[in-house]
């Protein structure tokens, strides 16, 4: 017959591996649930990465591109308009751009991966519009000493060629510099970090 | 007893001896004071809000394109619609208030103390799981600055190592705020947190039960028992104190009713102007700060200038609420025989936590022009006053600890009953 007594051993061991099978099976089970919280097939469509022909643009034109329903501006820069970058760093008001967003690989003196290609988001830090490209070297109405840049309709803020904010508007950062790199050398995808960029 | 409720008693087993237990048989001190209202208040306005929040869904379209406009219809064309949205609009800013109120009170009077430690935390998970849901409640109407609050807010999870980018996007489930951030979001709002607040707060108030409540004198009344069984300095809960609360309520539903009546967006603190402007995400308003409730929160992540650092100081600043149980290991529960330090870093802390609130909702910049001129450089007497701020925050529960530790405290005698004045 039946040994009445309890083997304590015994129930442990099925009670832990009930436990720990169980605990198993619901983290398992929430892996579904959690996971719908990402971005869905339709949102990653519309966000996803933009790929730019830059092989037509001329030196000193700007084309513009939507990516996620923002303006992405993209300048091939003229060497005059590169020569002028770091004399205005006195004016600026984040010149080495501590404060303002882009990604590490484009944190240096042309905020760019190339120095004569800028790509960047074109709304103004300050409330959002779009600014205008004013790329030429010349007296603009608005500033006598203009060196080329953008220049932001709604409440007058200047930026450098590199998008860089100058000091005394209500702008208070540079422009963003989204994640992007050369997939060849006439194509560009915005969206993309260059291969190991951090 | 009526032969329906002894029917109905029979077949309820346990439901009458919860009734007996939590209202006529529960013994609390007979000595509460003022502040003492705020936990039923609380109580009051988490009914408002689900009644008024349950209405409110009946209307409401949760999509990007459709709920700013369905906001408008609700205030224009739903009869009295406008009145059910500013109940819960005043609700929430007043549920805030009411339980700033009530904590102020638990650190005054130490209820937070042995036996009452897990009554403490389960009200600082009620205080978390409120802030989660006011916040979502905020994003509910697309106006302008639901969106970029939104977008700070979520945001601010990118601070996280490793994952917090990935985080982000899990979080908004795309990648700007949108249909997905506000489906889900609605979800939570409207199912998920309250199903979690109401649980936390029947606990709340069982573990409060079973430990029996605190006084300003901070005497364990069961400690001195009458023949009867029940506590000497006790009165039962029902009915001296829901009628002692009801003057409490009455109170307060004249002031809310001043608000929601006269000035339901109390000068834009409880509903900020640049929300009645859909979201756009091309346009950020010309400052982003989120409401009254989460600003001393937000100062203290503003003050600091690494972002890093500022989400830890945040997070920081609400997991030591939770720890007050064990800083301060104080036998003395009541200030009123604590020693006067206590008195004076208590006093400190709360107008530390009133100016820290006024420089998250933005209010110093137009202070420090009126105290030395329009040519004064805001952002570092901002910056040297909001620090300030942040350092006396975090030295009150340092000091707590380290007054309480060492023995530094010279407390005044308790005495052996709550004194009345009777």
């Amino acid at each position: 017959m039946a040994d009445e007594s309890i083997n304590k051993g015994r129930r442990r061991f099925l009670t832990a591996s009930t436990a720990v099978i169980g605990g198993a099976g619901l983290v398992i089970t929430a892996i579904p649930f959690v996971e719908t919280w990402l971005p869905s097939a339709r949102a990653e469509s519309a966000g996803a990465p933009v790929t730019i022909a830059i092989g037509k643009i001329e030196k000193g034109q700007m084309i513009r591109v939507a990516w996620r329903s923002q303006p992405i501006f993209v300048v091939n820069r003229t060497r005059e308009q590169l020569e002028w970058l770091p004399k205005q760093d006195p004016l600026l008001r984040d010149p080495q751009s501590n404060e303002s967003e882009q990604p590490k690989y484009c944190q240096n003196a042309t905020r760019s991966i190339k120095p004569e290609w800028m790509v960047l988001i074109g709304i103004c830090t300050h409330l959002g519009c779009v600014p205008d490209y004013k790329g030429e070297v010349k007296p603009e109405s608005f500033d006598p000493n203009w060196k080329g840049g953008f220049y932001c309709p709604c409440h007058h803020s200047r930026y450098d060629i590199a998008a860089r904010v100058y000091d005394g508007v209500p702008a208070p950062l540079n422009m963003v510099v989204p994640p992007y790199h050369f997939v060849d050398d006439t194509h560009i995808q915005i969206g993309v970090d260059p291969k190991g960029a951090v | 007893m009526g032969a329906f409720t002894q029917w109905f008693n029979e077949r309820t087993p346990g439901l009458g001896a919860v009734y007996t237990k939590h209202m006529t048989g529960y013994y609390a001190p007979k000595n509460f004071n003022v502040m003492y209202y705020f936990g039923s208040l609380a109580l009051l306005v988490l009914v408002n809000q689900i009644v008024t929040g349950i209405f409110l869904t009946m209307f409401y379209t949760p999509t990007a394109a459709g709920a700013f406009d369905s906001v408008q219809y609700i205030m224009r064309d739903v009869r009295w619609g406008w009145l059910v949205r500013y109940m819960h609009v005043t609700g929430a800013s007043m549920f805030f208030i009411v339980v700033y109120l009530h904590m102020f009170r638990g650190l005054m009077y130490g209820s937070f103390k042995k036996p009452r430690e897990l009554v403490w935390l389960l009200g600082m998970l009620i205080f978390l799981a409120l802030m989660a849901e006011a916040f979502m409640g905020y994003v509910l109407p697309w106006g302008n600055m639901s969106f970029w609050g939104a977008k700070v807010i979520i945001t601010l999870f990118s601070a996280v190592p490793v994952i917090g980018a990935q985080l982000v996007d899990w979080i908004m489930g795309s990648f700007v705020p949108s249909d997905p951030t506000l489906n889900r979001f609605f979800a939570l709002h409207v199912v998920a947190l309250p199903l979690v607040l109401l649980l936390l707060v029947v606990l709340h108030l069982g573990a409060l039960h079973e430990v029996g409540s605190n006084n300003p004198d901070g005497v364990e009344i069961k400690k001195r028992k009458g023949p009867d069984g029940h506590p000497l300095d006790g009165i039962p809960f029902h009915p001296y104190y829901t009628l002692k609360d009801l003057v409490g309520v009455g109170v307060f539903l004249i002031i809310c009713a001043i608000i929601i009546f006269f000035e339901p967006t109390v000068g834009g603190f409880f509903l900020e102007h640049d929300n009645s402007i859909p979201a756009n995400d091309l346009v950020t308003p010309a400052t982003i700060k989120p409401v009254w409730y989460f600003s001393p929160f937000y100062a203290i992540l503003r003050m600091i200038p690494s972002k890093g650092w500022g989400v830890i100081a945040l997070a920081l600043s609400i997991i030591v609420l939770f720890l007050v149980p064990w800083l301060d290991r104080g036998q003395v529960k009541s200030v009123r025989y604590r020693g006067v330090a206590y008195k004076v870093a208590l006093t400190i802390f709360a107008i530390v936590f009133i100016l820290l609130c006024a420089i998250g909702a933005d209010l110093t910049p137009g202070w420090i022009v009126s105290i030395f001129g329009p040519n004064a450089d805001i952002t570092t007497i901002e910056n040297l006053f909001g620090r300030t701020l942040v350092v006396l925050y975090f030295a009150f529960f340092a000091f707590l600890w380290v007054y309480t530790f060492f023995g530094l405290e010279k407390t005044k005698p308790v005495p052996e009953r709550v004194s009345t004045h009777d």
